[in-house]
């Protein structure tokens, strides 16, 4: 063969080899009914922790092993996504790529936009007692988060409701009664203001205004106030009104009235959580496993956290936002995935006892057990009971120190539609009070309100 | 080139009858290796470059509800045309490119100058300012936010600021410092690559040309103006063009600097507001409109710029 003979026969088998490895990555790897060769039913399922989670990711594969062992027709393959798993960003691009697994992870806030993509299947009629034992005992309400007229999506696994966290250290340093914390926006002002003035750059109160987490607690806030996100019909913006302008108030009082939130603002989750844990935030609006963030994360301790209710403007709140998460189940699913699916997350997240829930594993391992989180069963019912129980009986952190909160509940107001866009909308309104002693609270809100309404408009 | 010669080939055949071969079928025929190997660039090019793009322009006249997709026309232009953050996207835009049009294309090329004129420590020196551009653009980033413009008095600049007896700044929670903020950052990743292009055209500058300058009386200046500019003329007009068309679709930097939008929209940019659409706001369609807007825009300016520089060449 000649030299230019052969280097055709070389472009030839580059060009043939390109085409075989796409018609490669095109095949599926097994067939329609989610069986493999051995017969057994196979689901892929997201969300299994990294590998720097070494105890959370070991209690995953213990998991999967007793699962398999005791469901031996089920395999489970689990893929870890790694930020993808909280990073809305991430979340969309896998769900517009099509790449989701069989059962997939997603915020509460996710609904709308699963649903849109077409990805998720209707899983009402498969789940039962029979495919999840502890159902009836799941709170209705984390199940009407997952619904839409009428069908089920996804199956409630964690919830949260939002409080005031806050430092006892710096409490207890400022003079300030640290069982007692502040219950009203006002008394947060005031102990704010002592908090500050240890100096040191230490935030009396500090609050989210970027990257969507300042509309997250915009939302939190304004339900204190008994104002709302959006209209009963959830066409039109309805916070750019007294409650709305309360909320801004409060923090324009704090920051540029008393000088008490420090000076660096724009911050997102780590940021704000970072500071905490370096011992510079006195107080800020969280739910009880942002202490397990601060100390796992952030370098903070335990014992220098506790929890009070979400304040009110004049009395108690009138309302706190809840969220949480679930697993979705992809479109496609033979009824035997969706059931096996069903049975996982059954087994990992919903049995008192076991996966998420074995408290008696968890205990030594050094992960919060105690804290008044999740909530997944309805007040009264078995599971729940068993469950605080095994909480309590196993809890590793002073409980004493959530007592306040768990002592004074308050409403859950569930998160808005379309809810991950309209906190990018009133992360602005947040950034403005945050940085600008002259901002015009009115128009803030008012060009949040046009804003909230074009989404609204179109997003119908 | 050596020819290899196809083994057990005793007893020759005859030859075969001369075929009829168009002209143009000879030339496909020969350069048939090259469209084989071309092949597999066009195959990539296809696959990541235009099929998304294409992708991309379709789906700006679509809408997906509910799995389903259906042609919606202009629908989702005029949306994204009226969402208040659409002009305030431009405007902060153009005022980045052109700001870092004077400060990151004029700095680089005399620091070029600078480093040219050099007898010792050129090497040195060299590395010094490539040296931002080698740090990846996040972590570089994350140095301007948390040290540099730390709106206390603890950050770096204000430190530096106070220590002249000059005014602090809140640089990134000031809506008005925000963009310059975010060009500084720019400059000082970006430099290094000019610097170092503008170097290599500086050098293939013959040394007559500036001795004869010399012998003329002309000054630095003069030198610069009537040697250096125009000898490095063809670089300069694609520098500018490649500036113009990188700034324009500013993105790291808001979303790094500002955590996405800044104070009251004051970092939004378009390609910002592109992601923000895409993968906040469940919109991808509004996003991809928004993209082919910013496709239009910056295809006619290049086609302009191009279209004007050649003609004055």
């Amino acid at each position: 063969m000649s030299v230019p003979q052969y280097r055709k026969a070389a472009a030839f088998a580059l060009a043939a080899g390109l085409g075989f490895s796409l018609v490669a990555c095109s095949t599926k790897s097994s067939d329609d009914s989610g069986t493999d060769a051995s017969g057994k039913v196979t689901i892929t399922v997201d969300c299994q922790p990294v590998g720097a989670q070494k105890e959370l990711l070991a209690n995953w594969n213990a998991d999967v092993a007793e699962f398999e062992k005791q469901n031996p027709d089920i395999s489970i393959k689990s893929v870890s996504v790694g930020e993808q798993c909280n990073n809305p960003p991430d979340f969309t691009a896998r769900l517009a790529g099509g790449t989701m697994t069989d059962v997939f992870y997603g915020y509460m806030t996710d609904l709308q936009q699963v649903l849109d993509s077409g990805q998720a299947a209707d899983i009402t009629s498969a789940v039962s007692k029979d495919t999840i034992p502890t159902w009836d005992s799941v709170d209705p309400a984390l199940k009407e988060v997952f619904t839409d007229e009428g069908k089920l999506y996804a199956i409630p696994v964690k919830n949260y409701s939002m409080g005031l966290v806050y430092n006892k250290a710096l409490f207890k340093k400022a003079g300030l009664d640290a069982e007692n914390p502040p219950k009203t926006w006002a008394e947060v002002r005031s102990a704010a203001k002592k908090i500050a003035g240890l100096g040191g750059g230490v935030a009396g109160f500090s609050e989210y205004s970027a990257g969507n987490t300042g509309g997250w607690h915009f939302t939190a806030e304004i339900y204190s106030q008994g104002g709302k996100v959006l209209s009963e019909d959830g066409k039109k913006a309805a916070f750019n009104d007294a409650a709305g302008k309360q909320v801004l108030q409060n923090l324009k009082d704090m920051r540029y009235g008393d000088n008490s939130m420090g000076s660096r603002q724009l911050l997102q989750w780590g940021d704000l959580l970072t500071n905490a844990g370096a011992g510079k935030v006195g107080m800020f609006i969280g739910a009880p496993d942002a202490t397990q963030a601060i100390v796992s994360q952030f370098q903070g301790k335990y014992e220098d956290w506790a929890m009070g209710p979400m304040p009110g403007q004049d009395g108690a709140a009138k309302g706190t936002l809840g969220g949480g998460e679930g697993y979705f189940f992809k479109k496609g699913l033979s009824e035997a995935q969706v059931k096996a699916g069903l049975k996982w997350i059954a087994y990992q997240k919903l049995t008192p006892g076991k996966g998420q829930l074995d408290y008696v594993r968890a205990k030594p391992q050094n992960y919060p057990v105690g804290l008044p989180q999740p909530l997944l069963f309805s007040n009264g019912s078995e599971a729940q009971k068993q469950e605080l129980d095994l909480r309590k009986a196993n809890a590793n952190v002073d409980t004493a120190n959530f007592k306040v909160f768990e002592d004074n509940p308050v409403a859950i107001v569930g998160e808005p539609r379309n809810a991950q866009a309209i906190y990018a909308v009133l992360d602005s309104a947040m950034s403005g009070v945050l940085t600008n002693p002259n901002a015009n609270i009115d128009s803030l809100l008012k060009t949040a309100e046009e804003k909230v309404n074009q989404l609204q408009a179109a997003g119908s | 080139m050596a020819i290899m010669t196809a083994p057990g080939t005793a007893t020759k055949p005859a030859p075969a009858p001369p075929r009829t071969v168009s002209k143009k079928g000879r030339k496909v025929r020969d350069n048939l290796t090259g469209h084989a190997f071309l092949l597999g660039a066009v195959f990539c090019f296809a696959l990541f470059m235009w099929f998304p793009m294409i992708r991309g322009i379709v789906m700006s006249f679509q809408r997906t509800r509910r799995g389903e997709t259906t042609w919606v026309g202009w629908d989702n232009y005029s949306r994204i045309i009226a969402d208040p953050s659409f002009w305030t996207a431009w405007k902060n835009t153009f005022l980045f490119t052109a700001l870092a049009l004077v400060v990151g294309y004029v700095l680089p090329f005399f620091v070029a100058i600078l480093l040219n004129e050099l007898r010792h420590a050129k090497g040195y020196l060299r590395i010094l300012v490539y040296l931002p551009v080698m740090l990846p653009p996040a972590s570089a980033l994350f140095l301007f936010k948390y040290y540099a413009y730390d709106p206390s008095e603890a950050g770096l600049f204000n430190a530096i600021l106070k220590a002249l007896h000059l005014p602090t700044s809140e640089w990134m929670q000031s809506p008005t410092m925000t963009i310059p903020a975010m060009v500084i950052a720019s400059t000082w990743m970006n430099l290094g690559s000019a610097v170092l292009i503008y170097l290599a055209s500086l050098q293939n500058i013959p040394g007559e040309l500036y001795e004869a300058a010399e012998l003329d009386g002309a000054g630095v200046w003069r030198r610069i103006w009537n040697v250096t500019i125009p000898q490095t003329r063809l670089i300069l007009a694609l520098l500018a063009m490649l500036q113009i068309v990188a700034t324009m679709q500013l993105f790291i930097e808001p979303l790094i600097l500002a955590n996405g939008a800044g104070t009251q929209d004051s970092a939004t940019s378009v390609a910002y507001l592109i992601y923000q659409h895409g993968f906040f706001q469940n919109d991808l369609n509004g996003a991809a409109a928004l993209g082919v807007i910013m496709l239009v825009v910056l295809a006619a300016f290049s086609a302009v710029y191009v279209r004007l520089t050649t003609k004055q060449d």
